[in-house]
C-alpha cells in the first residue's frame, strides 16, 4: 500500500528523500517534427553543363504518397514559374523541410536581384544556401541538398551539402535513400575510380584512367542508368525520372517514365 | 532431441544492450492472397524479397511446396517460412505414409499452428496455406502467434490491405476457376504497384482435386527495360597486383581432377550479364 | 527549518509523508497536444475531367470508443474549395474557426470580387504554411487534410498536407487506412493526371462511394453514415447524410469457425 499516496511522479526504489524541486519532470515529447520521404537525387557536371536529376516518389513507410512530386527546383527566375532562372535545386530527405528550404533560399536569390539589379552568381547562391542550412544548426533541415548551376568562366557547377551546412564543389553527387548504391557507379564512371589504361604497366605500375570531362549525351545516359538501375533494387525509388539541364543557354526539363513497382 | 540452439541467447542480449545492432533477415514485405472456387483453389504472390528498403531478391518465390495437393503462401521472415513449411511437409509425409492416406489441409494448418504457438511469434511466419484433400477444398491463414482463419478469400503480408481491396469490391460468390486466377492476380498487382515492400511478377498456383497447377510468373508486368549503355570493360582494366598458377597435379593433390569433354560449357545457373 | 529552500512552508515528510509534487504550481515548460484524443479515419478523394469528389464517414472515435457519430468532416471555404480532415477534431475545430476568420476578412478586402476570391490551390498553400510552423514549433495540429477544388487556373486541384507540414497532390488522395485500403482502388481508375480527363463525374462519385464501402468493411473506426461533395466550376453540392448502399456479406455464409469446425 507504499504507493497509494505517493505522487505520480515519484521514483520507486530510493530510500531517502528530498524535498520536491518541481511540480513534475516534464513528460517526453511523443511527437517527433521528422519523417524521411524517401527518394534518390543526384547531380553531375560537365565542361559547360550541369545536369540534376531526381525521382519523382513520394514515401511515407511502405505506402506511396504521390507518384509526382518534384524534387528538383527551378531558384530565383521570374515569377511563380522561375522563368529565366540559372539555378537548380535539389532536396531530398523531409520533403516539408525541403519545401521550406527551397522557397527560402528562391526568395533570398530574388531578393538580391531586386536589391543589386544583377542576378546572384552561383558561388554566392551556394554559400548563403550554406549558411541557410547552419543557420538551423540545432533544428536541422533534415535534408541532402544539391546545388546546380553553370560559374561565372562558363563551367558546369556543382555544389553538395550536409543538413547543416557543410559543402563542397563536386564533379558528381548522389543523395537520398539509394545514394549508396548510386555513388560507387557514379564514382567508376565520371570520376574513372579502379580504371587503368590496360597494358600501361604492370601491377601497381598500371596507369590509371585521368578522368576528362564528359559529354552531354553520355553524361544523360549514365543518369538514366542510374536511375533505373536504382528502381531495380532500392524500393522507394520509382515512378518517375525528373531531369534538369543547365547550359549557358538556360535550363531545360525532361520527364521519364520509371517502373512503378 | 532436435529444435532450436537457444545458446548464445544471453550473450546477444548483453550485446545487443550495449548497442550492438542484431542481424538484419531478409524478409519478405510481401502480397500473398488466396480464394477459393467452386472444385478448389488458389494461391498467388508477388516476387520481391527484401532487406530493410533494398530488394534483396527480385525473382524469388513464396510459394511454397508441402504436399501435391497442399501449398503454402509465405509472408514474414524468409528463412521461417521457408524453414516452417519444409518441417511441416516432412512431417505430414510421415504422417500419410503412416496412417496410409492423403494428407488433409486442416492437419496442416492444425500442424503449423501447434508449432508456431509453440513459439509465441518469435518464428515469424505468416502464411496462407491451401489446398484440396477428400473432404473437399480448403483455405486458411496462419499467423506467427499460431492464430488461424478460414475465409474464402484471404490477404496476408505489407500488401494485405492493398490486395483486400481488390476482393471486396470485385469478389463474388461461386467463382470460375479462370475468374479466381484473374481475381488473385488483381490482387497481387495491387500489392506490386501500391506497396513498396512488394514488388516485380506474379507467382500463382492452382490446386484441384486432380492436380496442382504452379504457374511460376503467370504474369511479368515489371520487366527492366535495356539499359542506355555498355558497361563491359576492356580487359586489363583492372590492375593485378600479384598471381599464383596452380598446377593440375597440384591440385589433384587434394581433389579429384575430372577431364572436360572439351569445348562444352559446364552448364552452372545462367548469371545476368551484359551482352 | 531545514537547508532546503524548495521544502520552505510545506509539510515536513517526516510527519505528514511524502507530498504529492503535482500538485506544485510551477513554471514548466508549456505543455502541447502530443497525442490526438478525439479522432476521425479516412477522407478520400478523387479528381475527375471538371472537377473533384471528396468523402469522409461522419464518425469521431475517441479511443476505440465510437464516441460522436453526427461529426461533419468536410467544409466548405468559400465557393471553390472543400476541406476533409482526418485526425483530432478539437483540432479540427481550431483550423475551422481559423478558416472562418480567413473567410470573414477577405470577404471585406475583396466583397462580390469573385476574380480575387482564394482559390483551392491558395488555400492549401495557406494551410500548408499553418501546419509547417505549427509542427516547427513543437505544437502540432493532430491533423492530415486533403484540399479539393478548382485552381487559380480554373482546373481541377486536388492536395494534401499532415501534421508535420508535408505535402504532395495526386490524381487521388486518402488519408488514413484510406492510404492503405482505398488509393488501390482509386489509382487503378486514374494512375495519372491524363487519366483524369477520361473520366466523367459519375464514374468519380462511384468510386468514392465504392471505397467508403471497402473502409467500412475493413476499418474498424469507420460508419456508413458519410459525407460526399462535388466541386466543379458550377459551384459545390455537398450532402452531409449519406448512407453506404449494397453492401454484401455474402463471404460469410458459408463460414464455420476458424479451422477445424465443420458445423
Amino acid at each position: 500500500m507504499a504507493g497509494m499516496f505517493a505522487g505520480p511522479q515519484e521514483m520507486m526504489g530510493y530510500s531517502f528523500n528530498t524535498a520536491p524541486t518541481s511540480a513534475s519532470e516534464p513528460r517526453q515529447h511523443s511527437f517527433y517534427p521528422y519523417t524521411d520521404n524517401g527518394g534518390s537525387t543526384l547531380g553531375i557536371s560537365g565542361a559547360d553543363f550541369t545536369i540534376m536529376a531526381g525521382d519523382t516518389r513520394s514515401t511515407s513507410g511502405y505506402s506511396i504518397n504521390s507518384r509526382h512530386v518534384p524534387k528538383l527546383f527551378l531558384i530565383g527566375g521570374e515569377g511563380p514559374k522561375n522563368k529565366g532562372a540559372r539555378i537548380v535545386l535539389s532536396v531530398v530527405g523531409f520533403a516539408a523541410d525541403g519545401d521550406a528550404l527551397k522557397e527560402k533560399l528562391d526568395k533570398e536569390v530574388k531578393m538580391y536581384k531586386y536589391q543589386h539589379g544583377k542576378p546572384m552568381t552561383v558561388s554566392a547562391c551556394a554559400q548563403r544556401l550554406s549558411h541557410i542550412l547552419y543557420n538551423k544548426r540545432f533544428f536541422p533541415y533534415y535534408v541532402h541538398a544539391i546545388l546546380g548551376g553553370i560559374d561565372e568562366e562558363g563551367k558546369g557547377a556543382l555544389y553538395s551539402y550536409d543538413p547543416v551546412g557543410s559543402y563542397e564543389r563536386e564533379q558528381c553527387r548522389a543523395a537520398g535513400a539509394a545514394s549508396s548504391l548510386i555513388m560507387p557507379f557514379l564514382d567508376n564512371q565520371v570520376n574513372f575510380k579502379n580504371h587503368h589504361i590496360p597494358g600501361s604497366g604492370e601491377g601497381h605500375d598500371l596507369k590509371p584512367v585521368v578522368a576528362t570531362p564528359l559529354p552531354k549525351e553520355t553524361v544523360i545516359e549514365l543518369v538514366r542508368d542510374a536511375f533505373t538501375s536504382a528502381v531495380e533494387r532500392h524500393i522507394e525509388v520509382g515512378d518517375g525520372l525528373q531531369m534538369m539541364i543547365l547550359t549557358k543557354d538556360g535550363v531545360e526539363e525532361q520527364l521519364l517514365p520509371l517502373k512503378k513497382d | 532431441m532436435g529444435g532450436f540452439d537457444f545458446s548464445n541467447h544471453s550473450r546477444n542480449a548483453a550485446l545487443h544492450a550495449q548497442g550492438f545492432p542484431l542481424p538484419t533477415a531478409t524478409s519478405t514485405g510481401t502480397t500473398i492472397v488466396g480464394c477459393l472456387f467452386d472444385g478448389g483453389v488458389v494461391i498467388a504472390a508477388d516476387t520481391r524479397a527484401t532487406s530493410g528498403p533494398i530488394v534483396a531478391d527480385k525473382n524469388c518465390e513464396k510459394l511454397h511446396f508441402i504436399t501435391p495437393q497442399i501449398w503454402c503462401a509465405g509472408a514474414g521472415t524468409a528463412a521461417d517460412t521457408e524453414f516452417t513449411t519444409s518441417l511441416i511437409s516432412s512431417n505430414l509425409e510421415l504422417h500419410s505414409l503412416s496412417t496410409g492416406r492423403q494428407p488433409r489441409v486442416v492437419t496442416c494448418m492444425t500442424m503449423l499452428k501447434q508449432h508456431l504457438f509453440r513459439y509465441q511469434g518469435h518464428i515469424g511466419a505468416y502464411l496462407v496455406v491451401a489446398g484440396c484433400d477428400p473432404t473437399g477444398a480448403h483455405l486458411f491463414t496462419v499467423h506467427a502467434h499460431g492464430s488461424t482463419d478460414k475465409l474464402p478469400y484471404v490477404t496476408m503480408g505489407s500488401g494485405s490491405l492493398a490486395a483486400m481491396s481488390v476482393f471486396e469490391t470485385a469478389w463474388k460468390g461461386n467463382m470460375t476457376r479462370q475468374g479466381a486466377v484473374d481475381l488473385c492476380s488483381e490482387a497481387i498487382k495491387a500489392g506490386i504497384f501500391n506497396d513498396l515492400g512488394s514488388g516485380s511478377n506474379v507467382d500463382v498456383c492452382i490446386i484441384t482435386p486432380e492436380k496442382a497447377t504452379l504457374l511460376r510468373n503467370h504474369i511479368t508486368p515489371n520487366e527492366r527495360e535495356k539499359k542506355m549503355r555498355d558497361y563491359r570493360f576492356k580487359k586489363g582494366t583492372t590492375a593485378v597486383l600479384n598471381q599464383k598458377i596452380i598446377t593440375r597435379a597440384d591440385i589433384s593433390k587434394y581433389v579429384t581432377v575430372h577431364e572436360l569433354d572439351d569445348g562444352t560449357p559446364v552448364a552452372a545457373e545462367k548469371m545476368d550479364v551484359d551482352t | 527549518m531545514n537547508h532546503f529552500p524548495q521544502a520552505w512552508g510545506r509539510p515536513r515528510d517526516d510527519i505528514y509523508g511524502h507530498y504529492n509534487s503535482s500538485y506544485l504550481q510551477t513554471a514548466n515548460p508549456t505543455q502541447h497536444t502530443q497525442s490526438p484524443v478525439v479522432t476521425g479515419t479516412s477522407v478520400v478523394a478523387i479528381k475527375y475531367k471538371d472537377g473533384v469528389v471528396i468523402a469522409a464517414d461522419n464518425l469521431a472515435s475517441y479511443g476505440s470508443l465510437a464516441r460522436f457519430t453526427d461529426v461533419k468532416r468536410l467544409r466548405k471555404f468559400n465557393s471553390s474549395t472543400v476541406l476533409g480532415f482526418g485526425g483530432d477534431v478539437s483540432d479540427m475545430q481550431y483550423l475551422d474557426r481559423l478558416l472562418n476568420d480567413l473567410d470573414v476578412k477577405e470577404n471585406y478586402s475583396h466583397a462580390d470580387d469573385e476574380a480575387s476570391q482564394l482559390s483551392a490551390n491558395n488555400l492549401h498553400t495557406y494551410l500548408s504554411k499553418v501546419m509547417y510552423k505549427r509542427r516547427t514549433d513543437f505544437n502540432p495540429l493532430w491533423n492530415h487534410i486533403l484540399v479539393a477544388g478548382i485552381s487559380s487556373e480554373s482546373e481541377p486541384f486536388l492536395a494534401s498536407v499532415d501534421l508535420l507540414g508535408t505535402t504532395f497532390s495526386s490524381p487521388s488522395l486518402a488519408t488514413g487506412y484510406g492510404a492503405h485500403l482505398a488509393q488501390p482502388i482509386m489509382r487503378k481508375l486514374v494512375p495519372d493526371e491524363e487519366a483524369v480527363k477520361g473520366i466523367s463525374k459519375e464514374q468519380a462519385v462511384d468510386v468514392v462511394k465504392e471505397c467508403m464501402k471497402v473502409l467500412f468493411y475493413r476499418d474498424a473506426r469507420s460508419m456508413d453514415g458519410y459525407s460526399i461533395a462535388v466541386i466543379s466550376k458550377e459551384g459545390i453540392e455537398i450532402k452531409e447524410n449519406e448512407k453506404l448502399e449494397n453492401q454484401s456479406w455474402q463471404f460469410a455464409e458459408r463460414i464455420r469457425g476458424y479451422g477445424t469446425q465443420v458445423n
